[in-house]
């Protein structure tokens, strides 16, 4: 029993942080029509510039900073590697896209020297707490609190404010908003920046309880937040969210299953072959086709 | 009759190129006192070889990317069904006990090169008989797998659009890789460990009878083999299929209304594209000698994709010579940048190990961003285009 509460908490955990990512890919899927495969570098990126910074500066300077500097990260992205292609076809743009991933991944390995890396220990965070019997970190607790609190602010911006109502029209209709005035190029920035905040968040939580971040430590987490998005309908955040929850509360289950069995390798192509699954069958998503709140 | 001297033509310049990879590989042994750089265990033949090998899955590749349109992402994966396969059914018997030690021994307990020595005998002209024959077909084999697997994977996955057609088959390349890796299945695949012992390419270097090298084959090999393929995916290119795949690509709507059956022809398309990435991906374990899930990651997709797009996307020569540039510098030319390098006593700053993939990645960057087209864009360099620009030659009329 405390064996199954201690696999059920690392997953929802675990699908809180892929939720932050999975945003940050629904987001500009909704807007540029684009897989962002940069994004789980940057993710990636924000974790070593957090043992970087905390190395260098106090906790409560270092972390904002983290975030600032992520958003920065992902800002110059996209106008230095995606905007040039605008009118670019789409292959264009992903392939953009994947040379941007590869300059952030052999960047890492040229600034780390390729060594894993071990993550501070942030105060609070990293202490055990004991929950129905079971020993676990504050992170694991506070993570699906704070994703739900996230993902409710995120939402109020996008359905109450004047910018959320411009990302709303973009995503429906590119052509037709730049005629009503929106300007297309500063929605964009700011659904970078809305992505790169929450994956900056994403990574402090997902690092805390990792071992080591390693240059490709972000491709995995970055597929998998991808799969959770094109889950939960691509376009649509709760979509979205409730399949990262899904995608991580299935993988820790899987890692979970007796050693017997040796199924543990498989936690990575659950979620590919849950991808094909749904993409055969239901390619909208579970709510991509109702979805008025498309973004 | 234009038609047949530009197949004369081309034929020929492949004959001499072979030719030129024969005695540059042996050239060190008829002339002694030659630089460094021509001895057998030079950078040069690593690069030759592995371009080789690489120039054959970029041009599949660009046979599905930029002549069909479809972005797949799959192409580690296959390259994966096509290493493991020419590895399971070349390792001798005699070694199979060792490769599997972990495992106690092989459930398969079968190799295409003992079949084939056990008619042809194993010494001498028998061997090489058998060697041939039995590298053939395992090549062929390794192909056919890889091609049976992008059938059944195609079915469901081709009818996706764009994006999630390349997620898709990143993510079936992302599940082969791990049940190849499945310890379950380590009597055939040797679980996470790597199969070797196979024949490799030094296999063919042709050796006297106490063990010296008479004559290097190594190179020639993979040059051999590539080419054939190559030239095979040209003719296919040139052919109406290859002008469906290329309507496919410029417009669908339109080429399905012109009566071009579009799920036939991706698929087509996509299984030829494959079965290549599965022979290129036997030759990429003959080049490394083993065979490990490991190696065939989606990173090895990616580069593959960016020598594409560095070639130009839909032109083959220009996939062959970016290959051999990518390959030339990633393996030899820029290697000084990832150790401390000084001039007289001045220490050059940045340069430690890294950086010579840092300064790759910006150049690549570069080349997406600014020049889209690529070293050839969608063009091709014929070897009679080439005479005509020769000084000298006068333009004939064909």
């Amino acid at each position: 029993m405390e064996y199954v509460i201690s696999v059920l908490l690392s997953g929802i955990s675990v699908g809180g942080q892929y939720a932050l990512i999975a945003i940050g890919y629904t987001l500009v899927y909704g807007i540029l029509r684009l897989i962002n495969f940069a994004h789980g570098d940057v993710f990636m990126v924000a974790g070593l510039m957090g043992i970087y910074l905390t190395a260098a500066l106090p906790i409560t300077e270092s972390l904002p900073l983290v975030i600032m500097l992520t958003v920065f990260l992902g800002f110059t992205i996209e106008r230095a590697a995606y905007k040039p292609l605008r009118s670019a076809p789409r292959m264009s743009v992903m392939i953009s896209a994947i040379g941007v991933s590869y300059l952030l991944v052999n960047t890492a390995t040229y600034v780390t020297g390729g060594q894993p890396m071990t993550y501070p220990s942030i105060p609070f965070l990293s202490s055990t707490v004991n929950v129905a019997g079971t020993h676990t970190k504050w992170v694991v607790i506070i993570t699906p609190f704070l994703v739900l609190a996230l993902v409710l602010a995120l939402t109020l911006l996008i359905d109450r404010t004047k910018i959320g109502m411009a990302m709303r029209a973009v995503s429906k209709d590119f052509e037709t908003s730049r005629l009503m005035g929106i300007k297309i190029n500063s929605v964009i920035s700011v659904t970078f920046i809305i992505g790169s905040a929450l994956a900056a968040v994403g990574s402090i939580l997902f690092f805390t309880n990792y071992p080591a971040i390693t240059p490709t430590a972000g491709t995995m987490p970055g597929l998998k937040a991808f799969v959770a998005a094109v889950f939960g309908g691509i376009g649509s955040i709760p979509g979205a969210v409730i399949g990262a929850f899904l995608i991580g509360i299935c993988e820790t289950i899987i890692k979970g299953l007796p050693s017997s069995w040796d199924v543990s390798v498989f936690s990575d192509a659950f979620t590919f072959a849950l991808l094909i699954i749904i993409l055969v069958f239901k390619p909208q998503g579970l709510f991509g086709e109702a979805a008025t709140d498309k973004v | 009759m234009k038609q047949n001297q530009k197949n004369y033509t081309a034929f020929i310049g492949i004959a001499i190129m072979l030719a030129a990879v024969i005695l540059l590989e042996n050239i060190s042994a008829i002339i002694p006192g030659l630089p460094q750089v021509f001895s057998p265990t030079s950078p040069l033949f690593t690069v030759l070889k592995k371009a080789a090998v690489y120039s054959l899955v970029a041009v599949s590749m660009n046979l599905l990317n930029g002549f069909t349109g479809l972005f797949s992402l799959g192409q580690a994966g296959f390259m994966l069904l096509g290493a493991y396969t020419y590895a399971i059914l070349m390792v001798p018997s005699a070694q199979k006990d060792q490769v599997y030690y972990l495992f106690g021994g092989c459930a398969f307990d079968f190799s295409i090169l003992d079949m084939f020595e056990g008619i042809f005998g194993s010494s001498g002209a028998g061997y090489v008989i058998s060697l041939i024959l039995s590298c053939l077909i395992a090549l062929i084999l390794a192909g056919a797998v890889a091609a049976f697997f992008a059938y059944l994977i195609g079915i469901p996955v081709l009818r996706l659009k764009s994006d999630y057609l390349a997620i898709a088959t990143l993510g079936f390349a992302e599940i082969l890789r791990a049940i190849f890796q499945w310890q379950k299945l380590g009597k055939v695949t040797n679980g996470a460990n790597m199969i070797k012992g196979f024949p490799t390419f030094s296999s063919f270097n042709i050796t006297g009878p106490s063990g010296q090298v008479i004559l290097r084959l190594s190179t020639f090999v993979p040059f051999l083999i590539s080419t054939v393929c190559i030239f095979i995916i040209v003719l296919l290119i040139n052919s109406s299929y290859g002008r469906a795949f290329k309507s496919i690509r410029d417009d669908e709507i339109a080429a399905e209304a012109m009566g071009i059956s579009l799920f036939k022809h991706k698929m087509l398309s996509f299984v030829i594209s494959s079965f290549f990435a599965g022979v290129g991906g036997a030759l990429f374990a003959m080049y490394v000698a083993n065979a490990q899930a490991k190696a065939f990651t989606s990173v090895m997709t990616y580069e593959i994709l960016l020598i594409v797009v560095i070639g130009g996307i839909g032109s083959v020569s220009g996939s062959v010579i970016a290959t051999f540039l990518y390959v030339a510098c990633s393996e030899w030319w820029l290697r000084f940048l990832d150790s401390e390098q000084y001039i007289g006593g001045f220490k050059l700053p940045l340069l430690r190990n890294g950086f010579r993939m840092v300064i790759f990645s910006v150049v690549i960057m570069v080349i997406v961003l600014f020049f889209s087209q690529g070293i050839m864009g969608e063009n091709e360099i014929s070897i009679s285009g080439l005479m005509k620009k020769l000084p000298g030659k006068k333009e004939r009329k064909q």
